[in-house]
């Protein structure tokens, strides 16, 4: 004798409810129907905004007492963990792609090159803030010394961690690239950075979330279009949990 | 054989205009969407915190979390048990279950997707509404308090009449009464722009082009809690109004907010009144 009790159709039901809803939720058209309210924040922040405002900047009586690491908190590969022991000695950021001179620049060169030092709030996706105190080279400035080609409308960090089984990598448009307060970050609170927090260097990107801000920096490539880089959609997380390429909410 | 009792005329009137169904149902589906999928990304991170800064090693004044099985909300140094509703439910240890988050399962860039969508139907279709209201005149007529009604003497009266759930009957049903309009304006005009601007507050694209509403709200995380406090506002805000829709006739109301045309209730009988 079967005996269907209230609780099992309640549970049988939401179970195929909830179903339902999951269906919806994947189905790519739907999907690409609600990333247009993401598309239409880049559109209309671009819109309301100089492209030089300027993220709010704090004091050191502001700075988090202890800073969350974000994404991967040591690469722990072979290639990483020897230019760990080595202080970084041998390794160098290649800035290439469409650029009339590609270079490569060591650590030391990094340090001595002109910096901005400013204290900025970081913001994860998941809805935590941190204030942090960073010192880097601008990253327009590099660009500018490699001759930027025309043609480039991105700029791709290719980094030195994995996750999620894959080649961590972020991009942003030229006019975060060219930001004032867009740097390659090597000093954080007045320290070295540390590998839970990047090192050597790490993008900082003001205006945008915390997935954009790429640790463990290796090379900075000018790109005319982010098709065929690793999945095509401009950063790991785009390319693995669709999470969309602008960060600016 | 009892007599039938003598029937009052009970007219219908075209209570409800179309612009203001249209709106209202695209707002219903806006806020539920908005309320599930900021569950989820509510889940993400679900301790809420004041100031500038908040992360897992600073203060919350809200957690809602799990010990392994047992759900808790903890609300500044008070532990309140609640597994099977927040925390832990449905065997999943999330601030909010499954049951009421878009999408149901962990998927912060759906939820986002979701969110964001919505927010521009949200804020789009209330800038419709509010110029078909200011133009139309339903603002002044239909949701602004008549001078009569701008009494505390009057207020009291009608909080007293809500309390013993009597509510307006035959002509005096064909407005809003004035609880109900206070209630109406303040979504329109607290709730929604609050949940709107401390939402915005949160991008930081827009903290550089608005610094003046970080000053605003107090901080990044600030306007955080007040978002999540403003969802709580608007879950509130349904609860009472579904269940005065269900106090004053399901039926009766839900055609009102389809087809514009409400049946106007039956004077009360006198001897109700008796003292």
């Amino acid at each position: 004798m079967s005996l269907i009790t209230r609780r099992n159709a309640l549970v049988g039901g939401t179970g195929l409810l909830l179903a339902g809803c999951d269906k919806i939720t994947a189905s790519p058209t739907v999907k690409n129907v609600l990333s247009l309210g993401q598309k239409a924040n880049l559109t209309a922040q671009r819109l309301v905004q100089d492209r030089n405002a300027l993220a709010p900047e704090f004091t050191r009586a502001d700075l988090s007492p202890k800073f969350r690491e974000n994404g991967t908190r040591n690469p722990n590969n072979d290639d990483y963990n020897r230019m760990v022991a080595s202080n970084f000695a041998d390794w160098t950021l290649a800035v290439d792609g469409l650029v009339a001179r590609p270079f490569r620049l060591s650590l030391a060169q990094l340090r001595n090159a002109p910096a901005r030092t400013q204290i900025t709030r970081h913001d994860c996706v998941e809805g935590w803030s941190a204030i942090g105190e960073w010192t880097g080279v601008p990253l327009g400035l590099l660009l500018r010394q490699a001759g930027l080609s025309s043609n480039a409308k991105y700029v791709v960090f290719h980094c030195a961690d994995q996750l999620l089984g894959a080649q961590y990598y972020e991009s942003i448009d030229l006019v975060d690239a060219f930001h004032p307060q867009t740097i390659l970050a090597h000093t954080m609170n007045g320290q070295p950075l540390s590998v839970g927090h990047g090192a050597p260097i790490r993008l900082r990107v003001e205006r945008q979330l915390g997935y954009k801000q790429a640790k463990y920096v290796m090379r900075v490539e000018a790109v005319a279009s982010l098709d065929g880089i690793y999945g095509g959609k401009g950063g790991l997380w785009e390319d693995r949990s669709g999470y969309q390429w602008y960060a600016g909410i | 054989m009892e007599a039938e009792p003598e029937r009052v005329a009970r007219p219908l009137v075209y209570r409800t205009k179309l612009p203001v169904r249209i709106w209202h149902w695209i707002n219903a589906l806006s806020i539920f969407i908005m309320l599930m999928s900021g569950m989820m990304i509510f889940n993400a991170h679900s301790r809420l915190y004041w100031g500038k800064f908040g992360a897992n090693f600073d203060q919350p004044w809200l957690v809602i979390g799990n010990h392994g099985q047992a759900g808790f909300v903890r609300l500044g140094g008070v532990e309140v048990p609640t597994t099977g509703f927040l925390g832990y439910a449905m065997d999943t240890a999330r601030a909010f279950p499954p049951l009421v988050t878009i999408p149901t399962g962990y998927n912060l860039s759906a939820a986002r997707d979701w969110h964001f969508f919505f927010a521009w139907v949200l804020v789009l279709s209330v800038i419709a509404f509010l110029l078909y209201a200011l133009i139309s005149g339903h603002l002044r007529r239909d949701l602004g308090l008549k001078r009569e009604e701008r009494s505390l003497a009057h207020l009291w009266h009608d909080i007293k009449e809500h309390a013993r759930l009597r509510f307006p009957t035959g002509e005096a049903a064909r407005a809003y009464n004035p609880l109900q309009k206070i209630a109406y304006l303040s979504v329109i005009f607290v709730l929604i722009p609050l949940v709107v601007l401390t939402g915005m507050t949160m991008s930081p694209t827009l903290n550089a082009a608005m610094p003046w509403l970080l000053e605003l709200f107090g901080g990044r995380q600030s306007a955080r809690s007040i978002h999540f406090l403003c969802a709580f506002g608007f879950a509130g805000f349904i609860a009472v109004h579904l269940l005065m829709v269900v106090l004053a006739g399901p039926i009766n109301e839900l055609r009102s907010m389809i087809t514009g045309w409400y049946r106007l209730p039956a004077e009360r009988a006198v001897t109700e009144d008796k003292p």
